[in-house]
């Protein structure tokens, strides 16, 4: 639970975020969020999040959403939080004559209040899930009737997870997993609701932010991408180089059960699409013996996109392998048992994440858990070859050292790519694209899943994605240009971004071809690209010029149709 | 713990809450004396104070305490001292 006080977050709220980028938060709820919102406000500051925070007025849910003027429609929210407590949600269902029908009744209620929001425009919309709490008066058979509350709030709870799916840019953010996971004494103050229609806690409430504030940094981009983890007594009991192959605790007995939970917590977040890489203090071959050879662990060599042993100072290493993955160093974490060396990393490396282990391996992965990491706005099936791309990216890398020439090296690779505009079966890696994109962007315009949809099905834009495949491996979807009809002659580039993945192997020159072939295609006269600065974008700063764009002033880039002239690339399209 | 204490340990309480070192309260101090103290700053407060003591205020207690006196009564006799 988040060790940050209610006060604290108070305080934070007095704070000038001036200097910081400027959310716009709603709050819609069937109970008292004034505090709710304070916490939220001031958790932000924590995050260097600038909340500007509209507050609905006590259950005013219906009256701002159904009347197309409200103050919430006014506010113009770039996120819409919905808290409706399961207090209210029993009150309705004591009053309710078809208990058997409740959920479904609730949840269409609940789906209007989505589609309402929706058709206002883009909205992020943040749903609390209910808690699944019982009246107990069927005792233990309310899990086996549908008569019971507890049946129809847990019902309701399913319901919204998959309409969640359906409608992309709903969250839930989950608070019955909050109560399920710190207790009903933590999360509730019934007296509070009594006196002040208020049903969290004041203990609870940062905690509740802080998860609102994970959802909001997720669909903003803020995601970790790559996990760093040392070995001895972080992945298995004791030191390889100390204790041998043997002498390690690693599986199902005694101390190595800890381990092998925590390796197979790994592993799934790898699969998630989470890269993993090893940073440890040994001689490589001693490294790696464990996993060639102890056949208890659960993690493999082929887990691991880099691995990195050796005997200099960990910050080094941890920036070779950030440069090597060519991901920012602030979607790494930082596992180490050893405060020592989780300090230096630290001072050295600010931008980085760095969890303070427990002293116990026993409370590694409860610990990790409760700092939720990890969130993510979307998640695609292809998320899980994330690791081969980078290995396969780590095979290139030695290819390229074979050629003297980078044009013959480039040659060599046999590319290979696709260009086509958005299609639904790509809606979700899009999304993702334009969420996890921060140094090839031009714009940093994010979109959710149901901004997508939007875009391909609107005559006013046309839209391209791109894939890359090589001998060494499909990169997947890296690319993203969506073009703005401006006027009869005018393309508008409302933004491009790339992974960072495919830098330098004529992708680029490759796109902006297609772009200005698309721009021919339909009859278009010039292309005007934009670059907006960010923290973290000045690679791109120039690139229009160099792919034979003119500078047309403020930020602005021109090509005309007619006098382009194509870039060279050694990449074919795929027939 | 005697009065004196308590009554220490609820000042820091209200310096926290009021984000403000200025204020002196005494067993007299009422809501009316400090600016900031309004019904949602009360919730905030009795929260800061129960998990200080480690009690919970009832609910009649919340809304009828009418000083930092009546306040201190409570905290002497439910709060484990």
């Amino acid at each position: 639970m988040s060790e940050i006080t209610f006060t604290r977050l108070k305080r934070n709220c007095k704070k000038d975020m001036s200097d910081k980028k400027k959310l716009r938060l709603a709050i819609l709820g069937d109970c008292a969020t004034q505090h709710l919102a304070t916490a939220i406000r001031g958790y932000g500051v924590e995050e260097e999040l600038w909340f500007e925070v509209f507050d609905a007025d006590y259950n005013q849910i219906d009256a701002q959403l159904l009347d197309p003027q409200s103050e919430f429609f006014q506010f113009d929210p770039q996120f819409a939080l919905i808290y409706m407590c399961s207090e209210k949600l029993y009150h309705s269902f004591y009053e309710t004559e078809d208990k058997a029908g409740f959920a479904d009744a609730v949840y269409q209620k609940i789906r209007s209040y989505w589609e309402l929001i929706n058709s206002h425009g883009a909205v992020n919309i943040i749903q609390f899930t209910f808690v699944e709490a019982d009246d107990r008066i069927f005792g233990n058979y309310a899990a086996k009737t549908q008569a019971s509350f507890l049946y129809q709030v847990k019902k309701l709870n399913y319901l919204l997870m998959n309409g969640a799916q359906e409608v992309k840019n709903a969250f839930l953010m989950d608070l019955n997993y909050i109560t399920a996971q710190y207790g009903r004494e933590k999360v509730y103050d019934d007296k509070l609701y009594y006196i002040a229609k208020m049903p969290l806690s004041t203990g609870i409430l940062p905690e509740v932010a802080k998860q609102v504030t994970d959802i909001v940094k997720a669909v903003s981009g803020r995601i970790i991408k790559c996990v760093v983890t040392d070995l001895d007594n972080t992945l298995w009991g004791g030191v390889i180089g100390d204790d041998g192959l043997e002498g390690i605790q690693i599986g199902e007995l005694g101390l190595g059960h800890a381990f092998e939970e925590f390796q197979m917590w790994l592993k799934g977040l790898k699969s998630r699409g989470i890269i993993l890489a090893v940073c440890s203090k040994n001689n490589e071959d001693t490294a790696k013996e464990p996993f060639l050879k102890h056949p208890e662990m659960v993690l493999r060599m082929d887990d691991f996109s880099m691995f990195v042993a050796n005997w200099e100072d960990k910050a080094s290493n941890i920036r070779y392998i950030q440069e090597t993955l060519n991901i920012g160093m602030d979607s790494i974490v930082f596992l180490d048992d050893n405060a020592f060396e989780r300090n230096q990393v630290k001072s050295m490396i600010p931008d980085i994440t760095v969890p303070e282990l427990p002293e116990d391996p026993a409370m590694y992965l409860s610990y990790l858990k409760g700092l939720n990491l990890f969130e993510t706005a979307s998640w695609s099936e292809a998320d899980k070859d994330r690791t081969k791309q980078y290995q396969s990216e780590i095979k290139r890398t030695e290819q390229r050292r074979q050629y003297q020439n980078y044009d013959e090296y480039l040659q060599s690779l046999g590319m290979v790519a696709v260009a086509k505009p958005f299609d639904p079966f790509q809606y979700p890696r899009i999304a993702q694209l334009t969420q996890r994109s921060n140094q090839f962007n031009l714009r940093t315009v994010r979109y959710t899943e149901a901004e997508i949809e939007k875009l391909a099905e609107d005559d006013h834009f046309l839209t391209l994605y791109f894939m890359l495949k090589d001998q060494f491996g499909d990169h997947g979807l890296i690319s993203v240009a969506i073009l703005e009809k401006q006027d009869e002659e005018t393309l508008f580039m409302h933004n491009w971004l790339m992974s960072c993945r495919v830098l330098k192997r004529g992708m680029e020159e490759f796109i902006i071809n297609k772009v200005m072939e698309t721009a021919r295609e339909n009859g278009y006269k010039r292309v005007i690209g934009e670059y907006i600065q960010t923290p973290k974008n000045a690679m791109v700063k120039d690139i229009y010029g160099k792919l034979g764009f003119r500078e047309a002033g403020g930020g602005l880039f021109v090509a005309d149709v007619d006098t382009f002239v194509q870039n060279k690339t050694f990449i074919k399209t795929e027939e | 713990m005697s009065r004196e204490e308590i009554l220490r340990k609820v000042n820091e309480i209200f310096w926290d809450v009021f984000d403000d070192e200025s204020i002196v309260v005494t067993e007299e101090t009422t809501a009316a004396d400090i600016e900031d103290w309004d019904s949602l700053t009360h919730i905030t407060l009795i929260s800061e104070v129960e998990g200080e003591f480690g009690f919970t205020f009832a609910m009649k207690d919340v809304l009828g305490m009418k000083n930092v006196g009546e306040m201190l009564d409570i905290i002497m006799k439910s709060a484990k001292l």
